[in-house]
């Protein structure tokens, strides 16, 4: 049973990770617009400058 | 009814007040969009603006319809780049950040952060949860057990503090007012299901709910952001319309200068200029200038009416032709437009007591919930005589079971489906609980002019003119904004503007000896009164010849009005146009029940007697004559390129030249209300099997977070359905 002492912190880490990429993505404004993000992809000749700043 | 919208009527705002300089030294601009119907528009937009020099970025969100600009400050020209962009048929209107509707915002991504952090702690704990579960049928010892019963409550106990302050909040208040709402069950379910694992966990007990607990969180936290999120979405396209109601007026001061000032600073007796494509500020008489105005927005007429000087103008009536000088009679709350804005705004008043479906069930929930969970402790512990903490046990078993899990979701779940489904075929809902009101409506009344009809004329194609004569109106027509010469210009694709074309504000246009224009103004006296809109063009040595013109219907009124009838359905129109108009109409479309020349407050009364006798009605139009009868019906509709005002009072609008989304709608609705019964039954016929088996004792943390998920799943499966189905 030993190997849960390992298991179960790096279980939490991993989980805690994703937590924290999902905060900064939401921070940073990518669930602002989730209509318009959704057709974003379709966008073929999107210029560079456009995408600096959310 | 419609004001005709002319291409120029939006510039001419002052940017500079809604500017704002970020702290990295950059200026922000906000602009809410109107008439951005899909991502191509967004696309459209972006592209153009990333070509206009000096800005630095330029965002469309496409959920609040609202673009951001941002530039160094003396690099780039706002203006250059709204012009820009209004030159592609967009309406752009300053929005001023500090508005409300970012409490909503920052309420939604705080529901988005606290569902994150439910949503780690449940799948953590769950994974914990299971080895115990494992653990039952084989050989985990107690010791283990344990740990993996204080590592679950290290992650839960935070994870609750954290995740359910969306929940405790409300509670707390509606205690505090003495009332019960759905968050006190949810909240006591929460607390006392940790709190009581906590005590088991300490006692080294077999089982402990650490993991129904946060997943009740995480699960709840979905319902209420697809709930805020629509709810949020409603309310920035309003913003957004409120917006375009605020106007700056052009004054004449006495020596003859101009200044640009905000409406509030208008007093009776002064002079204000009014451009051409402007919107009339005020009401008063014309000073100077010869015009034509459109009258629509308040009369219903659909031809436009000549104006000079002396004339009486309305306040919300669009100048069209030439620029006028307006001495101001009466401003603000006087005006006949402020008169509507109240009727209004009285009308929304009784609307607001509309209760929602899910608060109407969770006024009776919270309380049985809540005396079960009470029966079940006493009778345990008093009747069959268990110990004390047995028996609170099972009443918090019984609290966890009942939490209202599927009832939270169950609404939310087919209304964001639903809002999804109708916004993907260009209909937009702007009131939360637009689709239940839609669903039990029995009578549809229609407006005429710009609701039934594309509320902009077209020319009749028999009018003893050959395509020579056309081509020459239209090469006139061409260089002219008047709703007819347009109409004209329209009919001969290729038509090239003359150069040389002089108009005449209130008669018509001239190029060398050839005149377009009003009856009077080709002097003709054809003696018979006009049977509707129409143009004359006199040629030196030729008669003079009529074009005629005829607003006609959206290419699928007649359908979509039969669609109706078929489904049972009572369809009505009611017009401010004159009743011969409404009653032609009427009799082409298969509308056996109309009625004509009504008054903005007519129609809201008639919608009241239609109320009173009992039936449920939806009104779908788009003029401020309309907006009281909006505000008045039971649920409301109109077009996106309706007035302002009566997209505001609307609960939907929508998109497009045809009438299809109206049956659409309406379509939708009572199949979303059928999807929410049917949920709600699911989440009933769920608690109804295991509140039983809570409350003998049955039910241990495994049963507990499969039912809790089986039922989630299930309702927001039935919720799905919704999305698919035939597409028109």
């Amino acid at each position: 049973m030993s190997a849960l002492l390992y298991l179960i912190p790096i279980a939490v880490l991993l989980g805690l990770l994703g937590l924290g990429a999902f905060l900064w993505a939401l921070k940073s404004g990518q669930f602002d617009d989730l209509d318009g993000a959704a057709s974003r992809i379709l966008f073929d000749d999107d210029p560079p400058e456009n995408n600096k700043d959310c | 009814m419609r004001a005709t919208r002319p291409d120029a009527e939006s510039p001419r705002f002052d940017l500079a007040p809604y500017v704002t300089a970020r702290p990295d030294g950059r200026a922000a601009l906000t602009l809410a969009v109107d008439g951005l119907h899909c991502a191509a528009c967004v696309w459209l937009i972006e592209s153009v603006l990333a070509r206009a020099p000096g800005i630095e970025s330029a965002r469309v969100n496409m959920t609040t319809r609202r673009l951001r600009l941002v530039w160094r400050p003396g690099e780039a020209d706002p203006e250059a780049a709204v012009r820009r962009v209004a030159a592609l048929g967009y309406r752009l209107i300053p929005f001023d950040e500090a508005g409300a509707d970012d409490a909503g915002a920052a309420r939604q991504r705080a529901l988005l952060r606290a569902m994150a952090v439910a949503g780690f702690a449940a799948a953590n704990v769950m994974l914990l949860s299971v080895s115990v579960w494992a653990g039952h049928v084989q050989d985990m010892g107690p010791a283990t057990r344990d740990l993996m019963h204080w590592i679950s409550a290290l992650i839960a106990l935070p994870a609750i503090g954290y995740a359910g302050r969306p929940f405790f909040r409300p509670a707390l208040a509606a205690l505090a007012a003495r009332r019960v709402n759905m968050d006190v069950p949810i909240s006591l379910a929460v607390l006392l299901a940790a709190g009581m694992s906590l005590v088991q966990t300490a006692t080294s007990q077999p089982h402990a709910y650490f993991d129904s607990a946060v997943t009740l969180l995480f699960f709840l936290l979905i319902g209420r952001y697809l709930d805020a999120r629509s709810r949020g979405r409603a309310r920035a396209v309003a913003a957004n319309l409120l917006a375009l109601r605020a106007r700056a007026v052009t004054l004449v001061d006495g020596d003859g200068a101009t200044r640009v000032v905000a409406p509030a600073e208008i007093r009776a007796g002064m002079t204000v200029l009014v451009a051409v494509g402007e919107r009339v500020p005020v009401d008063g008489r014309i000073a100077a200038g010869t015009s034509d105005l459109d009258t629509a927005p308040i009369t219903g007429e659909s031809v436009p009416r000549p104006a000079r000087p002396g004339d009486t103008v309305l306040a919300g009536t669009v100048n069209l032709t030439g620029p006028l000088r307006v001495t101001v009679e009466s401003v603000g709350e006087d005006t006949v437009l402020a008169e509507i804005l109240r009727l209004v705004e009285t009308a929304e008043q009784g609307r607001a007591r509309h209760v929602a479906l899910s608060d109407r069930v969770a006024r009776y929930y919270a309380p049985a919930v809540h005396s079960l969970a009470l029966a079940t402790f006493l009778g345990w512990w008093l009747v069959l005589g268990a110990g004390l903490q047995a028996a609170l046990l099972n009443a918090i078993a019984v609290l966890i079971i009942t939490c209202p899990c599927a009832l939270a979701l169950a609404v939310p779940a087919v209304q964001v489906a639903a809002a999804g489904r109708l916004l993907r075929g260009g209909v937009l809902i702007k009131s939360a609980t637009a689709l239940e009101r839609l669903a039990t409506v029995d009578t549809v009344v229609f407006d005429k002019t710009g609701t039934l009809t594309q509320g902009r004329p077209t020319l009749l194609r028999d009018g003893g003119w050959t395509g020579d004569d056309l081509a020459a109106a239209a090469a006139i027509a061409a260089a002219s904004r008047h709703p007819l010469a347009r109409a004209l210009a329209a009919a001969v694709p290729d038509a090239k503007a003359a150069d040389d074309v002089a108009e005449v504000p209130g008669s018509g246009l001239r190029r060398g000896a050839v005149l377009l224009g009003s009856r009077e103004w080709c002097g003709v006296d054809a003696g018979a009164e006009s049977e509707g809109p129409e143009l004359w063009l006199a040629r030196p040595g030729a008669a003079a010849l009529r074009f005629a013109f005829r607003d006609t219907p959206r290419p699928d009124a007649e359908a979509v009005v039969g669609d109706l009838l078929r489904s049972g359905y009572r369809v009505e129109l009611l017009s401010g146009d004159r009743p011969l108009a409404a009653g032609a109409l009427a009799g082409r479309l298969g509308i056996a029940r109309w009625r004509g020349g009504c008054t903005p407050a007519g129609k809201a009364a008639h919608l009241a007697a239609l109320a009173a006798a009992g039936h449920r009605v939806c009104m779908v139009g788009d003029g401020l004559n309309d907006a009281p009868a909006l505000g008045h019906a039971q649920a409301s509709m109109s077009p996106a390129d309706a007035t302002d005002i009566a997209q505001n009072a609307a609960d939907v609008v929508f998109q497009g030249e045809r009438l299809a989304p109206v049956a659409e709608a309406l379509a939708v609705a009572r199949r979303s209300n059928r999807l929410v019964l049917q949920n709600l039954a699911l989440a009933f016929a769920y608690n109804a099997t295991t509140i039983p088996l809570a409350m003998i004792g049955l039910v241990t943390p495994l049963i507990a977070a499969i039912a809790m998920s089986a039922s989630s799943l299930a309702v927001v499966g039935n919720a799905l359905r919704i999305g698919r189905g035939t597409r028109r």
